[in-house]
């Protein structure tokens, strides 16, 4: 009978530790190698990424002041013809402003100016706050309004309050951090948009 | 052999019963507050029983869902009832759980040896809120849209990870069907984990047996009731006493939890938000929006910190600072005293201070941004915090009334 049971002082603890600690290290190696796999499953599919297409659009019924909203990438992308006036208006706010230059890269090199444009007069931007994601709202009204008493005409943000102009620059202390998004784009004929793609399509 | 004796053998029914309820010893001066606990757990079961019920007919799909709800409310035999009971057992489960934690506060139950309870209780209250959160996309209405926009969001502000993690939360790069279905999964499964958490939460509580509004141990008095030679001579068995008890409390809270029902529902929208009564748009955000009411308090507090140094991480800090800084309060509170009432003017003035601050962030937080509420928005941010953050200070400096050896009537 003695020999069948193992005398406690006879056991190797060396061994049976590393033994433990293999055994151990084996199975939260499992653990690991099974986490990624399970929170990968999460990440957007291939069909999410694959979505996207450049939309094109027709923007020759757009009168002055008005504002055209298409979606792209599931997002709202705002075409709106500026008026003379409110263009002249843009560098009086520059003192509002956090960053009236758009030195942060928020547009493409091509819409680096005053205007945020390429055609001076068309704006498009992404209507998505900088903030929290809201889609702010087109007040193109100007003067005393609830929320400015020097309105210039711009977007407002009615979740948390930011304020953008009508190049969608944001206004100093609101809560967004900065100016609104310029998607890619360019002019497929005077009249026609594609917005998404700016790599020169041949028409 | 009977058929206990037999299950007694193999299972301990009768001794569980015994040391939870017929012989666990409560104290004998549980007051209206002491309700909470109980109505907390009948309010899961409820909300787990009938949003099974409304998962039989509800589809978690961005073309199906709002449809589905209003087949539910039009077509489903008492549908509208299941689902009214669903929407009003989520707002006053948060009325319930804000009261239970108020108790907590007011008689010192999170102090030693009860940190643990009131740690699990915290975790039990970030997983409602999940849930919660959760679930309030499934409807896919306008608020269900832009709320989980808003919210997934926040995520988004933090450096590095930022992008990655939000777009790994929602499945895609906007909020969409891989969204929707997924938060209808966590939706399902967090309650059952609430259960889990609730067991912890009990367990722990009767390790430590309970506090009470004189916040002392019964355990440390003398021995000896009309029950046992050595139960605590302060405490009473909780069943049939505090069972009785709970069910009294149960009733009335039925009572007012069905003319919710039946009467106002919708609770002047802000039970059911009126824009939730039209479909997602994804182009359009609806002229106001705000969280349910019981979100308010910590969405105030994230609109009123302004963006600084390019980044608007801060008020998603702060916001969830506001919720995380709870945890600390076991150890944030250096009073000699445990109830409010042996402590003194100092404490008591503080703790008016942050209800009044909580209530008013909690209008603050469904009005709409503007100059002056933004500025009253940043006042009660401050003085909320300040409630937990100078407590080490002002709870010992405060001057407390002597305790009691033993409970009083």
């Amino acid at each position: 009978m003695t020999d069948r049971h193992m005398d406690y002082k006879q056991v190797d603890h060396k061994r049976r530790r590393l033994l433990t600690i293999a055994t151990s290290g084996v199975g939260l190696a499992g653990v690991v190698g099974l986490a990624i796999p399970f929170a990968g499953s999460m990440s957007p599919s291939e069909k999410a990424k694959a979505a996207g297409a450049p939309v094109e659009v027709d923007i020759s019924k757009l009168e002055s002041g008005q504002q055209l909203i298409v979606k792209w990438r599931g997002k709202p992308v705002w075409v709106i013809r500026r008026s003379r006036e409110s263009l002249e208006m843009l560098a009086d706010l520059n003192d509002r402003l956090l960053d009236p230059s758009s030195k942060n890269s928020q547009q493409p090199d091509y819409a680096q100016n005053i205007y945020r444009s390429i055609k001076q007069e068309v704006l498009v931007l992404v209507g998505i706050c900088t903030h929290l994601g809201c889609s702010p709202k087109y007040q193109p009204e100007i003067g005393i309004v609830p929320f400015d008493d020097d309105w210039k005409g711009g977007f407002l943000c009615a979740c948390h309050g930011s304020k953008f102009d009508l190049a969608g620059r944001v206004y100093s202390g609101v809560p967004a951090p900065s100016n609104l998004v310029v998607p890619p784009h360019q002019y497929l004929s005077d009249n026609v948009l594609l917005i998404g793609d700016d790599e020169k399509v041949s028409s | 052999m009977s058929f206990m004796t037999w299950l007694d053998d193999r299972f301990p029914a009768t001794k569980v019963t015994r040391e939870h309820l017929t012989e666990y010893y409560a104290p004998k001066n549980f007051n209206f507050w002491y309700f909470f606990g109980s109505l907390a757990l009948m309010v899961l079961v409820l909300q787990i029983v009938t949003g099974v019920l409304l998962a039989m007919n509800y589809k978690p799909d961005v073309e199906l869902a709002f449809a589905s709800v209003e087949y539910i409310m039009r077509d489903v035999w008492g549908g509208w009832f299941i689902r009214y009971m669903h929407s009003t057992g989520a707002s006053l489960f948060f009325v319930v759980i804000y009261l239970h934690m108020f108790r907590g506060l007011l008689y010192g139950s999170y102090r030693k040896p009860r940190e643990l309870i009131w740690l699990f209780g915290m975790v039990i209250f970030l997983a409602m809120m999940a849930s919660a959160f959760f679930g309030y996309l499934l409807p896919w209405g306008q608020m269900s849209f832009w709320g989980a926009q808003v919210i997934v969001n926040l995520f988004e502000t933090l450096p590095f990870v930022g992008s990655a993690l939000s777009e790994w939360i929602r499945g895609d790069y906007v909020i969409s069907d891989a969204t929707l279905n997924r938060f209808y999964a966590f939706h399902y499964l967090i309650p059952f984990i609430l259960v889990g958490l609730v067991f912890l939460h009990i367990v722990a509580l009767h390790k430590v047996g309970s506090n009470n509004p004189d916040g002392i141990e019964i355990k440390n008095g003398p021995k000896g009731n009309k029950w046992s030679a050595d139960a605590p001579a302060d405490g009473i068995p909780f069943h049939p006493y505090y069972t009785v008890k709970d069910i009294m409390g149960t009733v009335v809270f039925m009572a007012i939890f069905f003319a919710i029902v039946f009467f106002v529902p919708e609770m002047g929208g802000y039970f059911l938000e009126q824009p939730n009564y039209e479909p997602a748009n994804p182009l359009k955000t609806p002229d106001h929006i705000a969280p349910v009411w019981y979100f308010t308090p910590y969405y105030a507090i994230l609109r009123a910190i302004p963006s600084a140094f390019g980044t608007q991480v801060w008020g998603v800090l702060a916001m969830f600072a506001s919720i995380a800084v709870f945890f600390f309060l076991p150890w944030l509170d250096r009073s000699p005293v445990k109830s409010i009432r042996y402590k003194g003017w100092i404490f008591k003035s503080w703790l008016a201070v942050f209800v009044v601050s909580f209530v008013i962030l909690g209008y603050l937080g469904t009005q709409p941004p503007g100059g002056s509420r933004t500025l009253l928005a940043q006042i009660f941010t401050a003085s909320y915090f300040a409630f937990f953050l100078l407590m080490p200070i002002y709870s010992k400096m405060d001057k407390t009334k002597p305790v009691p050896e033993r409970i009083t009537e």
